[in-house]
């Protein structure tokens, strides 16, 4: 199958490996979150876990879905989604660990600044992901979003494990971005 | 000054801050999508505040989780008490935390280290 026609359900399909605990697809609103985390959360309960594991979970699928609510961009008019459209999935491996992955459409002129970023993060030791930390929780800018720009450093710094992701093209100037978390 | 009295919810934290009683308390979870818009009148608050603190502030922080963009109007916060601090006045610090949660730990030490007053680390049992 080509880029161009890549389907979203085939993706939506590839993110649900493993043992699902959460899926969704479809519009983010802030309502959507708040319910979703109560869901995850009460599903997390029922995991083997340690607290702590389940603890860090919850704060990356947090700062996840913020990023989903704020940074999504509408899907390419050729398809048939609601303007919110986005996709998050968090499932456990074979091994104790779980995978946070997310997918969003994005324009093209944002590709780049966002690969530059997550290279840049997941090439930090974990010393200087501390110190990259400090120094933008301590400068006062704030994007017109609101983000602070800290989400993806803090969760690499937590989770000590290294982003992935990846872009399928959607057409001229629309693709969709994956995002994959592993916390374990 | 007005007290600050906010129930908490599921994705904002209780407030409670006292000028009478130098108090100020945080506490829950602070996971809204629009932090500044949460946190600007507990700012504005601190603002009329460090023109006449009392001598003694006592501070309480115990979040269960906090976002990022959360994680800047907490500095905020931090600051004004700062300044409150290098006015000479005593600034009490409590910055709690399950007994478990190394990274809860570790968001305080690293608040601590930026903002230049002593926390006092306060570990609660599950």
């Amino acid at each position: 199958m080509s880029e161009t026609n890549f389907n979203i359900k085939i993706i939506y399909d590839q993110m649900n490996d493993g043992k699902v605990i959460f899926t969704y697809k479809g519009d983010i609103s802030s309502d959507l979150i708040t319910d979703a985390l109560n869901i995850v959360e009460e599903k997390l309960r029922n995991e083997k876990s340690k607290n702590k594991i389940k603890r860090r979970i919850y704060y990356v699928l947090v700062e996840c879905l913020q990023n989903l609510y704020h940074h999504k961009d509408k899907p390419p008019d050729l398809i048939n989604l609601g303007n919110n459209f986005a996709m998050f999935v968090l499932s456990k491996g074979n091994d104790s660990s779980y995978k946070i992955s997310t997918g969003n459409f994005i324009t093209k002129d944002k590709i780049q600044i966002l690969k530059d970023r997550i290279d840049q993060i997941n090439s930090l030791s974990a010393k200087e992901l501390k110190a990259l930390y400090k120094l933008v929780l301590n400068n006062q800018e704030f994007s017109e979003k609101g983000g602070g720009g800290l989400g993806m450093i803090d969760i690499v710094k937590r989770t000590k494990n290294k982003l992935s992701y990846k872009f399928h093209n959607f057409g001229n100037n629309d693709y969709f971005y994956m995002l994959n978390i592993k916390v374990d | 000054m007005e007290k600050i009295s906010i129930t908490g919810s599921p994705k904002t934290p209780f407030v409670n801050f006292n000028a009478n009683e130098g108090l100020v308390e945080i506490k829950g979870r602070s996971i809204p999508e629009n932090s500044i818009e949460f946190y600007k009148p507990l700012v504005d608050w601190l603002d009329l505040y460090i023109k006449s603190p009392k001598k003694m502030t006592n501070v309480n922080i115990q979040l269960e989780y906090f976002n990022t963009s959360s994680s800047k109007c907490i500095l905020d916060v931090f600051k004004r008490l700062e300044t409150i601090y290098k006015a000479r006045n005593e600034v009490i610090i409590n910055w709690f935390y399950e007994e478990d949660d190394e990274d809860m730990l570790e968001a305080g030490e690293d608040y601590e280290s930026i903002i230049n007053i002593p926390f006092k680390m306060v570990e609660l049992e599950e």
